[in-house]
């Protein structure tokens, strides 16, 4: 089946900035993808450029097989985009702003939609309010709800709940998911890390334009040892030989570096031998976040 | 089809819910001047025998505001899209070059229509000035508004800030449309700057725009369609071309 999402030899220059430099990425039908990287790595012009707002220097984007310059109509047909900046058209009301986006996409009878839309992002009772009148969690609603008119297979969101109340957080997610089992594609672009560990089956992280690590959720988790041991001995003294895996110590509680599990074996038959009991030991689970930082501060090797 | 239209209607709507300050306001601005040039100057300019000078200015000032107004709907309103960010909303559909420059080109030509239309009508309270040729004076108010709705949406993709579209308008727009024959017959100028008013492109819209109501005009407004209809296709193919490459709106 042709991939929802095609990308090759993908660079993009801006003056004297290599923003992207040679992407390569595939992302299947279905999944819920999830697009990393801190600010300025390349995440918003890498969707700016799937969106057809900017044109690559070199390089092809396909979604569901179309290129989006050559053929441009059915790739926008199949792609639906909530962009990061809210913005809004300060003449018209939520529903008219609904009814001209699916206009734009040829779409002139789209009330029952429209009415779906509106519920599943709580919107019903703002639907003849002007755009100007909203707050900027409902704004946010409605750029999502615009994204979605059309049905797009491909949905990609960037960095969707950026300043967004919890309670649209939870709202926005289940309505993702939905359409995610429902067989969109979904990518995602976010600073919430916890939000990419929990929905996204796929991560790529990008710095400086480039694909620093591309793999399952799982293997990236799987892949990271790196772990701090937290233990609390019935004396305050840490044995001498753990002083230079020691972060910090609390009283009697000291926090280690642990770079892989291999170690713990070693630190224990270290403290045993130093006489000291164990009172109490913990042992962090990886997050996305350690991965994140680890693969950002590793120098991107040329 | 429905993306040209549902774009059309809404650049429409746009001006519509506005239309104190788009349409009302630029049917004052011309009864004021209507007022003013005619106390002041009737009883001692006649242009052509037998056309009061008042009955003379109707018509200039009727296209007069209609270009200037046709520059202003697309201009204004690509520069609010584009500043305020919601220009991404025309960028992410699938909709062509020959849709987008359709929809922004029709409504300036509205806007434009609806403001002479409105001029028109109230300067009936000072002179009579029935068209003679009507077909004429409707051609020539489309040329002229089309070729002021293409610049206003090139000048509106151009400019970044909303000062850069104001010198657009008040270093071009304005003196050209003010020194192309609207107070005046060019035939009353100096050689030098008749000749000069002869390649003004708003001369011979003015200039044909007239004829469509007296029948008289200082060059022949055969010609001045030609001119006008040239500019006009030509100006066209350079506006979808721009819009088609993306030009400052798909870096």
């Amino acid at each position: 089946m042709t991939p929802a999402i095609e990308i090759t030899g993908l660079k993009k220059r801006f003056g004297s900035l290599q923003a992207l430099s040679g992407i390569d990425l595939t992302i299947e039908r279905g999944e819920f993808f999830g697009l990393l990287g801190p600010n300025g790595a390349g995440k918003s012009t890498l969707i700016n450029l799937l969106a057809g707002l900017l044109r690559p220097d070199h390089g092809f984007l396909r979604i569901l097989g179309h290129d989006v310059v050559r053929q441009y109509r059915s790739a926008r047909l199949s792609l639906g985009v909530v962009p990061q900046e809210i913005v809004y058209d300060p003449f018209f009301t939520v529903r008219e702003t609904l009814l001209i986006q699916s206009g734009y996409y040829g779409l002139r009878r789209n009330h029952h939609w429209i009415n779906t839309l509106l519920e599943r992002l709580d919107l019903t009772d703002k639907a003849d309010v002007n755009m100007r009148a909203l707050s900027g969690g409902m704004k946010r609603r409605v750029l999502v709800a615009q994204a979605l008119v059309h049905r797009p297979e491909v949905i990609v969101l960037d960095e969707p709940t950026a300043g967004v109340d919890v309670e649209l957080r939870q709202t926005l997610w289940a309505f993702i998911q939905s359409l995610n089992s429902q067989g969109h594609t979904i990518v995602l672009t976010t600073h919430y890390l916890e939000e990419a560990q929990e929905f996204c089956q796929r991560i790529a992280m990008l710095k400086q334009g480039q694909i620093v690590a591309l793999d399952t959720t799982k293997s990236l988790l799987a892949s990271f040892e790196h772990r701090e041991l937290k233990v609390t001995l019935n004396s305050f003294e840490l044995p001498d030989a753990l002083r230079p895996m020691l972060r910090q110590s609390i009283g009697a509680t000291h926090i280690l570096d642990l770079p892989s599990l291999a170690g713990l074996e070693e630190i224990l038959a270290i403290i045993r031998q130093s006489g000291a009991l164990i009172e109490d030991l913990s042992l962090s689970e990886p997050d996305l976040e350690d991965i994140f930082v680890s693969i950002m501060n590793e120098q991107v090797l040329e | 089809m429905t993306g040209f239209l549902t774009l059309l209607y809404k650049e429409l709507l746009r001006f519509w819910k506005v239309s104190f300050q788009t349409v009302l306001a630029p049917v004052l601005t011309a009864l004021l001047y209507l007022l003013i040039f005619s106390y002041v100057l009737s009883r001692r300019v006649e242009v052509y025998p037998g056309v009061s000078y008042t009955a003379f200015l109707i018509p200039g000032l009727v296209m007069m505001s209609m270009l200037q107004n046709a520059f202003a709907n697309s201009s204004s309103s690509l520069i609010q899209s584009k500043v305020t960010g919601n220009i991404v909303f025309v960028l992410l559909p699938p909709l062509s070059a020959g849709e987008f420059f359709g929809a922004y080109l029709v409504a300036s030509i509205v806007r434009g229509f609806s403001v002479g239309l409105g001029v028109l009508l109230v300067a009936q309270f000072y002179a009579s000035t029935p068209p003679i040729h009507i077909i004429w004076a409707l051609l020539f108010g489309f040329f002229g508004c089309g070729i002021l709705g293409c610049l206003g949406i090139i000048a509106g993709i151009w400019a970044e800030k909303f000062d850069q579209l104001a010198a657009f308008q008040n270093f071009i727009v304005v003196p050209l449309s003010f020194l192309s024959g609207v107070f005046y017959s060019i035939h009353a100028l100096p050689p030098f700057w008749r000749e000069m008013s002869h390649f003004n492109p708003f001369f011979y819209m003015i200039d044909g725009f007239r004829y469509g109501f007296f029948g008289l005009s200082d060059v022949a407004p055969q010609l001045s369609l030609i001119i006008v209809a040239a500019s006009f296709a030509g100006l066209s193919a350079l506006t979808i071309g721009l819009i088609h490459r993306g030009y400052k709106l798909r870096g």
